[in-house]
């Protein structure tokens, strides 16, 4: 069975110019396979470069050696090579991706940040904001929030925005940072049952979890990132 | 007999020779204005030397001349004119619309319909119908050339926006042929239908801008307008008092001291005719 | 999908001084492209040589008109490209002064566009002044308004709805935040970043604001003395820079 996103010798490393060239390496041959409806948490120590590797997967971070393969519109595409365009329109249709943060956009409301996505993919914008209103009261974002721009809002109460922004489109792929970092549990509670729906649905999902419990209920195997060693 | 001592029609041959080549070119681009090298004339910039210098070249032995200014024969201006190339052409003159040959003109159109083979000759102060909304001449030029007039449309959107109606009651812009906009020197927006596929060929000469163009017989003349805001000739809401004309253009005159005043045609021939008929007819 | 816009080998000096040294890009229906750079980098010269306004010494740029047809931009006549620049395409300055008549009103301003491609109704044609003025969140009681009476944020505002209103596919914006204070900034960036969105736009646009390029492009062009030293999708150029001279401007912006 081919897998929904897979790598093959995968690697990264950053090189700081500011610094003389400083050439920081952080992952290699990274070989990994997540297969529809299934869900893998990374796992490692901080710093070994599970971040770095969800950016990667994200091409949100440019890869420096291997492949990052998902399957998207029936065939199996390359991200680490696809130029621009092609990684906008995989991120459009296919790949979601829920970082720890929001970046806030000054002035778009709560509502239309959330249903932006599904805009994107074609749907008319009321019943995308219906959608989006809908998944935002299930993770107990009050009504009264969604026509405000979330700058001002707490961190937990930005996190759900993201993520109701990121489950919102039913992704074949979805990307998690962190996902309840900043949530209490009532809705951290809210997140798993989204994640369980969302595999059921066929989403393959690769997630950072330091909430051990969360990450027990929804991953079915782990995946370890190893520290590169320092170079001496 | 034409005056000792200078040539006929007062300009030299070769000057006349420049002028009706000018001429040539600005009946074959009808709206298009060509540059001529303007003479010194024996009147100041302003009354007409531009006019003058057209007649003098397209005059000749047979001809017989109108001079009409603000549409009368008898003021100050038409009447030098008129004497002016009686002395240095010999020509006949006359102040009968259908008599004439050629007609001169500063800011009317004779009410009388013009025909086939008369010349109408228009003294224009300004012929740059752009120039008050694009003061750049190198932009006015290019903006002629690749026809893009929206400018103007846009003077006549800012007059309707502000006033309810375009605020020009003459010198009121036309496009020609359906090609060039123009300025039809200033007469009254009253007198541009009359422009349009006049039998007649139309001159026009700019002495100070040193300026001519032309209309053939029989040409498009069109004023600008919008579809829901269309161009509407105004005269005065009267009769003439004269002659009784509800459809010539009329003159506001004040008779006395206490506000009183009349209109009267301001076609004197027109008028003087149609006064003569009614005499005759009683 | 075949691009908009194609640029290939683009070369121009002024004097010693190379402002486009071999610079090539491709812009596709919808999508949105920052220029970026230091005072001098060549970005304005490139908008200009894209546009039209300017000639290359060397290279190509290439336009494809809405029936698919390609033409050579700079091979145009220019009543062509005039017609072109205001109705498939659209400019915006950074001085709104350059980009509005001041002594025409506001609607007046919008209309001339419609007029200039042939509208001739007067209510119509104040109709979708109005509108516009609207999208741009200008009082639509204002259309009679004149632009020097109005705000630097409104006047730009102006110039982008006098710029739309003929909806045209390409937009070319020149710093179009430049000379607008931080807050009034935020709010047109958002209003552009909605109407593109809206419309479809492929915009073209220049800017040293890293968190402006950021919250507008898909893609990112960063050049340096003439060239492109680095493209690509907008947030991995900035949140993965690979040359010096990227790395250099993503870590003097603040927080972008």
């Amino acid at each position: 069975m081919s897998a929904a996103i897979r790598t093959e010798g995968l690697g990264k490393s950053f090189t700081l110019h500011l610094q003389g060239g400083l050439r920081i390496p952080v992952l290699e041959s990274v070989e990994m396979a997540v297969a529809a409806g299934e869900c893998v948490a990374l796992a490692g120590p901080s710093g070994a470069g599970k971040s770095t590797l969800m950016r990667l997967l994200y091409g949100n971070y440019g890869a420096g050696t291997g492949r990052i393969l998902i399957r998207h519109r029936g065939a199996e595409v390359d991200l680490a090579a696809a130029d621009a365009r092609l990684v906008r329109e995989v991120r459009c249709e296919t790949l979601g991706y829920v970082s720890q943060f929001l970046r806030v956009i000054p002035r778009v409301p709560t509502l239309d940040i959330v249903a932006e996505p599904l805009m994107a993919r074609g749907v008319a914008r009321e019943a995308a904001r219906a959608r989006a209103a809908e998944l935002l009261a299930r993770l107990n974002l009050p009504a009264r929030l969604h026509g405000l721009p979330p700058a001002t809002f707490s961190g937990g109460e930005q996190q759900r925005v993201n993520l109701a922004r990121g489950f919102v489109p039913g992704y074949p792929v979805l990307l998690l940072d962190e996902p309840t970092a900043s949530l209490d549990a009532g809705n951290r509670a809210v997140v798993v049952g989204l994640i369980r729906a969302a595999k059921q649905a066929g989403t393959a999902v690769i997630g950072i979890f330091h909430d051990t419990e969360v990450r027990d209920q929804v991953a079915d195997r782990l995946f370890e990132v190893l520290p590169m060693p320092v170079a001496a | 007999m034409t005056a000792l001592g200078y040539n006929f029609g007062y300009l030299d041959e070769n000057t006349k020779r420049m002028i009706r080549r000018a001429l040539l070119k600005a009946v074959a681009v009808p709206g298009h204005q060509v540059p001529f090298g303007a003479r010194e004339m024996p009147l100041p910039y302003g009354w007409g030397t531009g006019g003058i210098a057209v007649t003098a070249s397209v005059i000749g032995a047979g001809d017989r001349l109108k001079v009409i200014d603000q549409g009368a024969d008898d003021t100050t201006n038409a009447v030098s004119i008129r004497r002016f190339f009686a002395k240095v052409a010999g020509v006949e003159t006359t102040e009968r619309t259908g008599e004439a040959t050629i007609i001169q003109t500063r800011h009317r159109i004779p009410e009388t319909r013009l025909r086939e083979g008369q010349i109408l000759v228009y003294q224009v102060p300004m012929p740059e119908p752009l120039f008050r909304l694009e003061p750049r001449v190198s932009e006015t030029k290019r903006m002629h050339a690749l026809a893009d007039y929206g400018l103007m449309h846009v003077k006549l959107y800012e007059d309707i926006a502000r006033h309810g109606h375009v605020a020009m009651s003459y010198n009121y812009p036309v496009l020609v042929g359906g090609r060039y906009l123009m300025s039809p020197s200033p007469i009254p927006a009253f007198d541009n239908p009359k422009m349009d596929r006049m039998p007649a060929l139309q001159l026009f000469g700019a002495g100070r801008e040193k300026r001519i163009y032309a209309v053939p017989p029989y040409t498009a003349v069109k004023s600008l307008d919008f579809e829901d805001h269309p161009f509407r000739p105004a005269r005065a809401d009267a009769p003439c008092a004269l002659c009784g004309s509800r459809e010539s253009y009329l003159d506001e005159v004040v008779v006395d001291d206490k506000g009183g005043r009349m209109f009267v045609c301001s076609d004197t021939d027109y008028c003087a005719t149609r006064q003569t008929q009614r005499e005759a007819a009683e | 999908m075949s691009a908009l816009l194609e640029a290939e080998g683009l070369a121009l000096r002024f004097g010693a001084v190379p402002a486009l040294d071999g610079v090539a890009l491709e812009i596709f229906p919808g999508e949105v492209v920052a220029i970026v750079g230091e005072s001098g980098s060549g970005k304005t010269t490139l908008l200009r040589v894209l546009s039209g306004m300017m000639r290359p010494e060397a290279g190509e740029v290439r336009y494809r008109d809405p029936e698919g047809g390609f033409h050579v931009l700079h091979e145009m006549k220019e009543a062509a490209l005039r017609r072109l620049h205001r109705t498939d395409w659209g400019f915006v300055h950074q001085n709104p002064r350059d980009g509005l008549r001041m002594r025409v009103s506001a609607g007046g301003n919008i209309g001339e566009r419609l007029m200039a491609v042939g509208a001739r109704n007067y209510g119509s044609i104040r109709a979708e002044a109005a509108e516009w003025l609207r999208r741009v969140e200008i009082d639509p009681a204002r259309i009679d308004g004149m632009p020097a009476l109005f705000s630097g944020g409104m006047q730009q505002r102006l110039q982008i709805a006098r710029t739309l209103v003929t909806r045209p596919r390409l937009v070319f914006m020149d710093e179009p935040t430049g000379g607008l204070d931080v807050s009034v900034q935020a709010k047109l960036l958002d209003m552009v970043r909605a109407l593109v969105a809206d419309l479809g736009l492929s915009v073209v646009i220049v800017t040293h604001d890293i968190a402006a390029a950021r919250l507008l492009a898909h893609r990112l062009l960063v050049m340096r003395r003439g060239q492109v030293v680095e493209q690509g999708l907008t947030d991995r150029v900035l949140d993965d820079p690979q040359h010096e001279y990227t790395q250099l401007l993503v870590a003097s912006v603040l927080a972008a």
